[in-house]
């Protein structure tokens, strides 16, 4: 696994930059990666959405749908897709620190 | 030729729920990873669209070997209808929308719904006929052009 240091932490992550540990996740290391991936700044409405997933993802182990995602975190599709224009359910995951979510739906 | 796929033109011809759902599916997944979609449907795809029909699209039972179903028990009355709602059930298990909400999720991640101008004349559709979120009728020629500098995927 490679590793990537993250708002001055080194930690683990696959090869297209998901953390694969996301114990280790901070916000601070959100606010770095969100940049990195193009986001200079995180509102309140990004943080809602990322911190649903890792909500999600901690409690279920898997991290939610972009349907589930639409309906319960309060951000409806369409918003979601101008908070994150590059793939909402993706990129809120290697924000939020958990690893690359594998659904199809 | 780029080794990313950037934008994706899907066509949807048919009207059974196994014909409609794997371009919606590939519509769906194209957005969540960032790439451009367009949904164009034509024939019996007009379905998925089509106000008083899409909440009523059923599997095809007959001539399908993978339903491991004898023809003729195929053609029972009812069957289709059976078959249906057992594969509603588990896809509601997989979080895979109905139909309608599918192709609203769609249009609302930035997707283009488009109808195709053929089928509609030929079926007497007008724009009025169809759900809302469809963008515009079009021709053929329209079609290539908002494909234009992409893929094309015909289901």
């Amino acid at each position: 696994m490679p590793t990537a240091t993250i708002a001055g932490t080194a930690v683990e992550v696959d090869a297209e930059g998901f953390m694969t540990d996301a114990g280790r996740w901070t916000p601070e290391m959100g606010v770095e990666i969100a940049r990195q991936n193009g986001i200079e700044r995180l509102t309140d409405r990004h943080w809602q959405v990322v911190n649903f997933l890792r909500t999600t993802y901690l409690s279920t182990g898997a991290a939610p749908s972009i349907r589930t995602l639409g309906k319960a975190s309060g951000v409806p599709i369409k918003e979601l897709y101008q908070l994150f224009p590059r793939g909402p359910a993706k990129l809120a995951a290697k924000i939020g620190g958990i690893p690359k979510p594998r659904g199809c739906i | 030729m780029s080794d990313t796929i950037d934008k994706v033109s899907i066509i949807v011809s048919r009207g059974s729920l196994e014909g409609i759902y794997p371009g919606l599916i590939m519509a769906n997944g194209a957005r969540m990873e960032g790439i451009e979609a367009n949904l164009f449907f034509t024939f019996f795809g007009l379905d998925a669209i089509h106000r008083a029909k899409h909440e009523h699209v059923k599997v095809a039972t007959v001539g399908e070997p993978g339903l491991h179903l004898a023809t003729w028990l195929g053609g029972f009355p009812g069957m289709s209808t059976l078959v249906t709602h057992q594969l509603a059930r588990k896809m509601e298990d997989l979080d895979i929308p109905p139909i309608p909400e599918f192709v609203e999720m769609i249009s609302d991640s930035g997707a283009g719904i488009y109808a195709c101008k053929a089928s509609a004349d030929l079926f007497g559709l007008a724009r009025e006929d169809l759900i809302e979120q469809v963008s515009d009728i079009i021709t053929v020629g329209e079609f290539y052009r908002f494909a234009a500098g992409g893929q094309i995927i015909f289901t």
